[in-house]
């Protein structure tokens, strides 16, 4: 440090960027959370060529480059493929979860990859990696992701 | 083809805030220190590449704040996003290319003056994952548990990475979090996400990194020994965790036989000397030595308990102390790269390892590993 800026304070700029972003979902996420929403029913797209079931739903098969070209019915259970469990309340946790919060890597049955998403009604210490789960619809559907609060165990 | 090699490298001490320092300062002093340490004057650098994250700088276009001072004004200057690896690897394309001969990459990055969980948070798919509040050390958590179920390594095996890295940042002055600890501290130290504890990730840091790839026609024609560039791949997994096997890491694997293809590397456990690697959690280092074939699936951790990852081990890994002892995330790997190029010149001081000849310089970008950039670098060309 030059002699100059000896015994400076250093002055801190607080700051905020407040952008609001409204994500069109697209025709295929829109067709998924619409049938979560009004009918508590998880669906995947399908490649027509190699027949794999994507789940989160997406457009296009990344193996194939293929539009996928129909739809199928999942299951509301599956296994857990694996997990997370939070101790810290970071940041990143929405307002209504409070810690533990469990995240579960989910393979529904019927689909080929696996869904992120909550796992609850369980004690933190006791979920396993091939853990059967279901899911529980949130009662309050208003056409996204949360529209299933989370996956609970399969008793 | 043409070769290239890197001729000078400068880096900033890694620090939990640089509070005297901005952006641009923090890159003014890594690139007059590689200048210095390759000879050169501003006026002999024929490009720049910055490396920047607008999301963690918080503006848009972050390479203009650091154009000045890495000497852009009136050259071709370019930003690539990641850890510096990536940066690089264009930097030597566009040495490669014909089109230029000296070219400066920076990486910046200062975690401090941000909230990591929620720029991490902002990595997810915006429609389907970002509400459910996941962050880079919940994601890696979720790694870690795949990883662990499937080979059987215990959070205690993979605390030692822990106990090593900050033990070798006692012999490295740029290191943030120097530190004499044992796989009891790790393992009393506060969880944070199930099997992650505090001494298990890496730090907040701030800190700059500087190098400079110079073509073969003028990589002589300077004060430094270059070293040089024998391979170096890139390669990218599926960006949702559900279509990648977590417990695994395809994209690195890839990446590291492309490289050792390129760089006539038959045998990598034979011809690499020594890996800097992006440990930003422990047990990232033990998944990333068996995903570049440095030791079987499911046993690095024996090895590293034999003390063959040490500093004077067989084959030492993050001798500088790694990104456990300092990460400042968008210069990391950049950080790699220069920590390698020291240990082949013999300049690396305290933690010098002692048979430099080969070294593995590797790069992440993205959650869990999504993207993996390998480097093989070369005392002889």
């Amino acid at each position: 440090m030059s002699e100059i800026f000896k015994g400076i304070e250093p002055m801190v700029h607080n700051s905020k960027i407040s952008v609001p972003y409204s994500w069109w979902a697209g025709d295929t996420a829109s067709k998924f959370f619409i049938s979560l929403r009004d009918a508590r029913k998880i669906i995947a797209p399908r490649c027509g060529k190699c027949g794999k079931v994507f789940m989160p739903p997406r457009k296009v098969c990344p193996t194939c480059f293929t539009e996928n070209t129909d739809w199928v019915d999942v299951s509301d259970e599956g296994t857990v493929v694996s997990y997370s469990v939070s101790r810290r309340q970071l940041e990143a946790i929405p307002g209504d979860k409070k810690v533990p919060v469990i995240w579960g890597l989910i393979k529904l049955d019927g689909a080929d990859t696996a869904l992120l998403h909550y796992l609850d009604e369980v004690d933190p210490g006791s979920v396993t990696i091939g853990m059967r789960v279901k899911a529980v619809f949130a009662e309050s559907r208003t056409g996204g992701i949360r529209d299933i609060s989370h996956f609970k165990p399969v008793k | 083809m043409d070769r290239t090699a890197i001729i000078g490298v400068g880096m900033t001490t890694i620090e939990a805030e640089k509070r005297r320092e901005t952006f641009a300062d923090m890159t003014w002093e890594a690139v007059n220190k590689a200048l210095s340490d390759a000879g050169m004057t501003i006026a002999d650098i024929d490009n720049v590449v910055t490396t920047s994250s607008d999301f963690w700088d918080g503006r848009t276009i972050s390479l203009m704040a650091v154009g000045d001072v890495s000497g852009a004004a009136e050259k071709n200057v370019s930003c690539v996003e990641g850890d510096g690896t990536y940066g690089a690897f264009y930097a030597n394309a566009r040495a490669l290319s014909g089109s230029y001969k000296t070219t400066l990459v920076t990486g910046h990055s200062k975690g401090s003056q941000c909230v990591s969980s929620l720029i991490t948070n902002a990595a997810f798919d915006p429609i389907y994952e970002r509400v459910l509040g996941m962050d880079m050390i919940t994601a890696s958590a979720m790694q870690a548990n795949a990883y662990m179920n499937r080979t059987g390594v215990k959070p205690e095996d993979a605390a030692l990475v822990s106990v090593k890295n900050h033990g070798n940042a006692l012999k490295n002055p740029m290191a943030q979090l120097p530190m004499n600890i044992t796989v009891d501290d790790v393992m009393a130290s506060e969880m944070i996400a199930d099997p992650l504890r505090k001494l298990d990730c890496s730090p907040v840091s701030d800190g700059c990194c500087a190098v400079i790839i110079a073509h073969e026609s003028v990589a002589t024609k300077f004060k430094q020994k270059p070293i040089w560039i024998r391979g170096l791949a890139f390669c990218t997994d599926s960006f949702f965790f559900g279509d990648r096997d977590l417990a695994r890491s395809k994209a690195l694997t890839e990446a590291a036989k492309k490289a050792y293809a390129m760089a006539g590397i038959k045998d990598p456990r034979k011809e690499i000397d020594l890996v800097e690697l992006y440990d930003a959690f422990s047990y990232q280092e033990l998944l990333w030595l068996e995903e570049m074939g440095l030791a079987d699936y499911g046993k690095a951790a024996a090895r590293l308990k034999a003390g063959e990852f040490n500093l004077d081990g067989a084959l030492p890994v993050n001798p500088s102390g790694g990104l456990l002892s300092g990460h400042p995330v968008i210069a990391a790997g950049l950080y790699r790269i220069a920590e390698i190029v020291l240990q082949l010149r013999g300049d690396a001081g305290a933690h010098q390892v002692k048979k430099a000849k080969t070294g593995l310089a590797h790069g992440v970008n993205g959650l869990c590993g999504q993207s993996h950039c390998v480097w093989i670098l070369d005392k002889e060309k």
